[in-house]
């Protein structure tokens, strides 16, 4: 793939934006298009991502959402029939570069799923997973720190200090996600993807995932696809505006949500029929 | 615009703009009816203008009640947000006109009993018929989220100041002729104020129509012509 930005095509196939960027560009897709088999799942995706932020990726069920989030970490090659192109950066080097290993860019780029999913091994042992293969910690007591620093960045410290040899499994469901969250952030990624993390909690431990973002978006870059307007408009500064394959629109989030320019964003938003 | 899924909604949004149309027209009409009893020495009818203000107190409140209710039930963004976040701000200016004008109607009562030396009201019929044209053209900019319409009331607001600034003078003028005039004057400076007022909520007005319509505020300073403030004119001495 091409690494140089070809500026003509970025000014006519970026959807409109707002304000200015005022971070660096951490994640950069031009005219990204994702096939499975003949159908098409993306269509001429080009995005700034800043980082150090949170940016929302929303939009109608099916148009693609998930599917550009695994483009950004490469799950999408674990699909056989799936075929992405254009050009993905991560601090402008292009991550689909076949001299760049998959594996290597997932420790960069973290992901938590709608579903919490731990291993079925203890609490310790699925913060202590990635860091372990990763080879990132010398010794017993540095691996401990690294396993407790994630669980207190992830707010869960306190719940599951005293039970650190139970199963992940036998969390709450609110628990066993911010267990996935430490163990994304235990291998210190530099990107951390969330596809719908809170459609299955309740509000309490949503807010807790949420303030969670707020303290992590000091040190990572994120990327959360939510369903829930609200929590767009509370957790990230920028949103972008997916429908039917296509980037609609990406702003500030205060902009998108108060006063979008496309039709379809704002009928999305508000609850009209597009 | 397109229809909302939840027709409820779309229908809790309709009748909102209802709600300030009906308002709108009672403000319209206390305006009129304020100013007309006091031409017409008529203390009943200032007492019945004075009565109906209530009615737009009550539709105020009750449209506080339905928008606070609404951010709480349907959480409204992008276009919808700035709807009822306007029809918050625009019910509170009308009800302050609604003030100004029962204000002009007690003071009818107060001075219906004195002879208003002629020509005196000219002025004062002049700021009515240009506040409530003001008024009833920026309900149809509102109704009709119609920005250009708004701005055009907006940009009109001075020549309301423009005649306040002469009816100020002659009111000071009549004042300075003769001290016995000084306190049906005073009272009619006052309505005269509290109808320049009506043509600043108004501009009010016509600023929300263009925030609701584009999403941002008008640009610019809005032409003023209201001098009175500095002006002195000091009496003769004998
Ligand atoms: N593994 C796959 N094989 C074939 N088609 C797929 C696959 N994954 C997704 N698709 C198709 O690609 C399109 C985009 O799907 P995607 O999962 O990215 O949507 P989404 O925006 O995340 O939707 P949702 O909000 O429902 O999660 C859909 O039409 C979907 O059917
Ligand atoms: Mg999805």
């Amino acid at each position: 793939m091409d690494m140089r930005p070809d500026p003509l095509v970025m000014m006519t196939t970026q959807a409109p934006t707002h304000a200015t960027l005022s971070a660096p560009t951490k994640v950069a897709a031009k005219n990204v298009n994702v096939f499975y088999g003949a159908k098409q799942a993306l269509t001429n995706v080009s995005v700034e991502i800043p980082e150090k932020s949170v940016t929302a990726f929303i939009g109608p069920s099916g148009c693609g959402k998930s599917t550009f989030l695994r483009c950004i970490n490469r799950m999408n090659d674990t699909v056989d029939s799936c075929r992405v192109e254009g050009l993905i950066q991560i601090d402008g080097k292009d991550i689909y570069d076949p001299a760049l290993d998959p594996v290597q860019l997932r420790a960069r780029v973290g992901m938590v799923f709608q579903k919490p999913n731990p291993f079925p091994k203890s609490v310790y042992d699925n913060v202590a997973y990635g860091p372990r293969i990763h080879g990132l910690s010398r010794s017993k007591a540095e691996l401990d720190q690294i396993v407790e620093q994630s669980l207190r960045k992830a707010s869960l410290w306190e719940e599951v200090k005293d039970r650190l040899s139970d199963s992940g499994t036998g969390l709450s469901g609110g628990q066993q996600q911010r267990l996935c969250i430490a163990r994304t952030i235990a291998i210190n990624p530099e990107i951390i993807l969330m596809d719908e993390p809170c459609s299955a909690l309740d509000p309490i431990a949503t807010a807790r995932i949420e303030e969670l973002m707020e303290e992590l978006r000091k040190n990572f870059t994120m990327i959360i696809v939510t369903h829930s307007m609200q929590q767009a408009a509370r957790v990230s500064q920028r949103t972008a505006f997916f429908h039917l394959g296509i980037l609609v629109e990406t702003g500030s989030t205060s902009d998108i949500f108060t006063n979008p320019v496309d039709k379809r964003t704002q009928d999305y938003i508000t609850g009209r029929f597009g | 615009m397109s229809e909302h899924i939840v027709k409820s909604y779309e229908q809790e949004l309709t009748g909102l703009d209802d709600k300030i149309s009906q308002m709108g027209g009672l403000a319209e009409q206390l305006v009129g009816e304020a100013f007309d009893s006091l031409a017409s020495h008529n203390p009943a009818r200032a007492r019945a203008t004075v009565a109906s203000d209530a009615t737009i107190d009550l539709l105020h409140r009750e449209l506080e009640e339905q928008v606070i209710l609404m951010i709480a039930r349907r959480q409204p963004l992008a276009n919808d947000l700035r709807q009822v976040i306007s029809v918050l701000k625009v019910a509170g200016e009308l009800e302050r006109v609604g003030d100004l004008a029962k204000n002009v109607a007690k003071r009818a009562q107060a001075i219906s009993g004195e002879t208003h030396p002629k020509g005196l009201l000219t002025g004062l019929q002049h700021m009515t018929d240009l506040a409530s044209r003001q008024l009833k053209d920026v309900l149809d900019a509102y109704v009709a989220r119609n920005p250009e319409r708004a701005m055009q009331v907006w940009r009109q607001d001075e020549n309301l100041d423009a005649v306040y600034n002469s009816v100020f003078r002659e009111l000071l003028t009549y004042m300075m002729e003769d001290p016995r005039n000084i306190g049906l004057c005073t009272h009619l400076l006052f309505v005269a104020k509290n109808l320049e007022r009506i043509g600043d909520h108004t501009t009010n007005i016509a600023e929300t129509v263009t925030y609701m319509t584009r999403g941002s505020l008008p640009e610019g300073e809005r032409p003023k012509g209201d001098l009175t403030s500095s002006t002195l004119m000091s009496v003769p001495h004998r």
